[in-house]
């Protein structure tokens, strides 16, 4: 009986804590029947938005964890990103190394942005977001002024295929086709297993080196890491795996696979770990049963309706690899000082500036942090997409990119990978089959279309407002239970737990 | 020095540059030629075109709620009158019963209709608003943006009959821009509508002077509602309301409903939005659907913000400077860029940059200031 309340109060509480994300779930699995598009059609093309928007999600996390909520700034992000693209493009670079070219420019221009960014929300203390949406539009202008009256009006640019006929302004949409379309995608596995086996060599010879010199100790994790590179390098010259390697998309069918088996010998270690020490309980169950779930995860990719889906949608194997990297990312620099001083920051200006953090210097780098991430995103974004629409390739990225992260489950002052991930797969879900469910539903493609702007709208607005209300009524709760000064410091201290 | 100074406090930067600006504009156009009473003509026509619109920032900035972004929802309600009442009028035949008097009733009715919706959705906002205070402008963005994004699905499925509304060959959905030349458009203020579909004895209400048109219909309105504004801030109502806006614990000692004034302030706010863009359309001619007016509570917030409106303190003035100094801006900039440099986006980027960036410095000194 106790055992029964209990599962039920947690599944309740897991119902409500993710209403957002539940409730958006069902809309998206009504559209898809709905829309009665083919998997292999909605698949792809979740697949294809997942590869050209999760960086850019994923660099919204960090802000929130340092107390400045949603960045509405990001576009600025985006604008440094094509800026650099703009004159990538127009000196005739391409293909890798182009994309390298792209990065090394937009970076140092997207941090100073970041830095600038940070500035200003300084000033603006528990008014960054309307601060950020109001300086995404302000920045918008600057974008226009410099692409459409200073490119060719006052810096001298001549190149018919990206100028106004006139000869001031950059032209509407420029085709990324034959420079930078697919540079990041197109990277071939081999090169990519090539290109890291040689950094991790680098860094293990240096490690090694310091050792040596008695000023550091190498691990044996370093050690371990660097033998797994050598091995993955060394099998990378067997023909057959060199073949499978140098192609640079990987079938959805086979990403899956190599997920799972990597999964099962993690498990299995874990197992084996736990039957060596004599452990009891879950730690023996929980791998027995991942394991059966992988096995069974294994098996369906042989019902050919699932098969058929897997083996059409191909994935691009760097842009992946990217988004893992920047999920780690995330996931590890809460872990060091810096993470630690912004969560800190995040969760209490007061406190931190009791316990001597600079709270404006950590909350600056969080911006700046972010703002490069986005333009990376951004990058990512348009060489996929492959026509880089001038002056709408960033008009929407940061309200996207929220509505996104928002619809996974995250809110004003927590955020997640995992949330982001999830709500990147349901809003695109969305924005995929909504047109052709509107078409069912009211004969029109166009209120489908209306209908996920709505949405996308809609769940920020919402969000936002349970945010406020929720902050009001504590400041409301403090206000009659302390003397009403301290109602003003409470609002900028958000809830420990959420 | 001193005096200086202080004039110099009072009027902050950002309106220095822009009142120069202008008046270098204003200089730069006559030198080139262009004709002053056309200049002013077309002032006046854009300055009238948005006050209403700005007016409506007053009520929302006295009563505390800050900067009403959500004036949008105003503005929706204010379309699906007209809208509404162009329809009326064009099942019940008005044109053929009352003759001139059929774009009075159309206009009358989309007024009255408009105030209505906005009434009602006005108190619901403004209940919302009160339960999310201190971050009211974060909210009323979104609320704005999501009413608009909502408002394109109803124009899409209203099946109509009037063709001046719907799509020629589409059973349902509304057009993207529809011409009031046949209903209400430029009743008060263009001199041909005015001279050939108006009796004599109201012809007064537009007319030229050599190359001056003077839209006296337009100025009556617009001036009787600085007024009614003006006024209601004088009766205890408005006075109750300004304090609340200002101090609200000093207000609530003194036994004043805080948060009922915030809704009084918010409707008010909300219906003057409906009666802005009813009037909006009827100068500019066209009934603007879909999303032409999701940024349109922005230039109401930076015109209201140039005319020298605080988050906090607003007055008529501010509205009547404001509009003035940024419409005159966007109408004086075209001609005159268009002569010299041959950029024609350049007066909208001036825009999107002098709008934003004078809300961002509004709201950097504030929130700065209250640290």
């Amino acid at each position: 009986m106790n055992q029964k309340t209990r599962i039920f109060k947690s599944l309740g509480s897991f119902l409500f804590d993710n209403k957002v994300m539940i409730a958006f779930a069902i809309i998206c699995f009504g559209a898809i029947l709905l829309s009665g598009s083919p998997m292999t059609f909605i698949v792809d093309g979740v697949f294809t938005r997942i590869t050209r928007n999760t960086f850019t999600v994923l660099a919204l996390i960090i802000p929130v964890v340092a107390g400045l909520g949603l960045n509405f700034g990001i576009v600025i992000g985006a604008i440094a990103a094509q800026i650099a693209v703009f004159w990538v493009v127009y000196w005739g670079f391409g293909g890798t190394g182009g994309m390298g070219l792209a990065v090394l420019i937009a970076s140092p221009i997207a941090a100073f942005f970041g830095y600038l960014v940070g500035k200003l929300f300084n000033r603006m203390k528990g008014a960054e977001m309307i601060a950020g949406l109001i300086l995404g539009f302000f920045a918008d202008g600057l974008y226009q002024l410099l692409f459409l009256v200073l490119i060719g009006g006052v810096i001298p640019v001549n190149n018919p295929k990206l100028i106004i006929s006139h000869g001031v302004g950059v032209k509407n949409t420029i085709d990324l086709t034959g420079n930078l379309k697919y540079s990041i995608d197109a990277v071939r596995m081999v090169d990519i297993v090539t290109v890291f086996f040689y950094v991790i060599l680098a860094v293990t010879l240096v490690k090694l080196i310091l050792h040596l010199l008695k000023k550091s100790k190498i691990t044996r994790d370093d050690l371990i890491l660097f033998g797994i590179t050598a091995l993955a390098f060394g099998i990378s010259y067997i023909p057959v795996v060199e073949r499978f390697l140098s192609t640079d998309r990987l079938a959805l069918l086979n990403a899956f696979t190599a997920v799972l088996i990597v999964l099962t010998i993690i498990q299995i270690v874990k197992l084996i770990q736990a039957i060596v020490e004599k452990k009891q309980g879950s730690a023996v169950i929980k791998p027995i049963v991942l394991l059966l779930v992988y096995g069974v995860l294994y098996a369906l990719t042989y019902v050919p309706a699932i098969e058929e889906v897997m083996l059409f949608v191909k994935l691009p194997v760097l842009p992946f690899l990217l988004i893992a990297g920047l999920c780690w990312f995330n996931q590890k620099i809460l872990s060091t000082r810096l993470g630690q001083n912004m969560r800190t920051v995040g969760q209490s200006l007061s406190v931190a500036s009791a316990s001597g953090i600079d709270a404006d210097k950590t909350r600056v780098l969080a911006m700046v942090i972010s703002t490069v991430l986005a333009c990376w995103g951004q990058l990512i974004f348009l060489q996929n997409i492959g026509t880089f629409s001038t002056y709408g390739a960033h008009t929407q990225i940061a309200q996207f990119a929220i509505a996104a992260l928002l619809v996974g489950g995250a809110s004003v002052q927590k955020a997640t990978n995992k949330q982001a991930i999830i709500g990147v797969i349901l809003f695109h879900t969305l924005f995929i089959v909504a047109p052709q469910a509107g078409k069912v539903l009211f004969n029109n493609a166009q209120v489908g279309e209306y209908f996920r702007v709505f949405v996308s709208y809609g769940v920020i607005a919402l969000s936002l407002a349970m945010h406020a209300w929720k902050k009001f009524r504590k400041s409301e709760m403090s206000e009659t239970s302390a003397m009403p000064s301290q109602a003003v410091a409470s609002q900028d201290a958000p809830e420990g737990t959420n | 020095m001193k005096t200086l100074k202080t004039f110099y406090d009072n009027i902050g930067l950002p309106r220095l540059i822009i009142g120069v600006f202008f008046i270098l504009l204003v200089i730069s156009s006559i030198l080139l030629g262009f004709s002053p009473a056309a200049l002013v003509s077309d002032v006046l026509r854009r300055w009238l075109m948005y006050g209403t619109l700005v007016l409506a920032m007053v009520p929302g900035i006295q009563s505390g709620i800050g900067l009403n972004f959500g004036v949008s929802l105003g503005i929706s309600s204010g379309l699906l009158g007209a809208v509404l009442a162009m329809e009326i009028s064009f099942i019940s035949g008005w044109d053929a019963s009352m003759g001139a008097g059929a774009p009075w009733m159309t206009l009358l009715l989309a007024l009255a209709l408009g105030v209505v919706f906005a009434a009602a959705l006005g108190t619901i906002y403004g209940m919302l608003l009160n339960r999310v205070k201190g971050s009211e402008m974060t909210v009323s963005t979104y609320v704005g943006f999501s009413v608009i994004a909502f408002m394109n699905i109803v124009w899409l499925s209203l099946a109509f009959k009037n063709g001046e509304l719907r799509w020629p060959l589409q059973g349902q959905g509304l057009r993207n821009t529809a011409s009031l030349a046949g209903s209400f458009g430029g009743l008060l203020s263009n001199p041909d509508v005015v001279q050939a579909t108006q009796p004599k004895w109201l012809q007064w209400l537009a007319f030229r002077v050599g190359d001056l048109t003077v839209p006296i219909g337009l100025i009556l309105v617009f001036g009787l509602l600085c007024f009614l504004v003006w006024l209601f801030f004088r009766t205890k109502m408005g006075i109750a309301m300004s304090g609340a806006g200002e101090n609200q614990l000093f207000t609530t000692s003194s036994g004043i409903n805080v948060d009922r004034k915030r809704i009084q302030g918010t409707a008010i706010s909300t219906m003057l939005g409906a009666v802005g863009i009813i009037l909006y359309a009827q100068t500019y001619g066209f009934l603007q659907l879909y999303n032409a007016p999701l940024m349109m509570g922005f230039a109401s917030v930076a015109s209201i913000l140039i005319g020298g409106a605080t988050v906090h303190r607003a007055n008529i003035s501010n509205v009547l400077i404001g509009t003035l100094l940024f419409q005159g801006i966007l109408v004086t900039a075209l001609p005159v860029v268009n002569k010299v440099v041959e950029i024609g986006a350049l007066p909208e980027v001036l825009r999107i940059i002098i709008s934003n960036g004078i809300i961002l410095y509004a709201l950097s000194k504030t929130k700065g200031g209250n640290q």
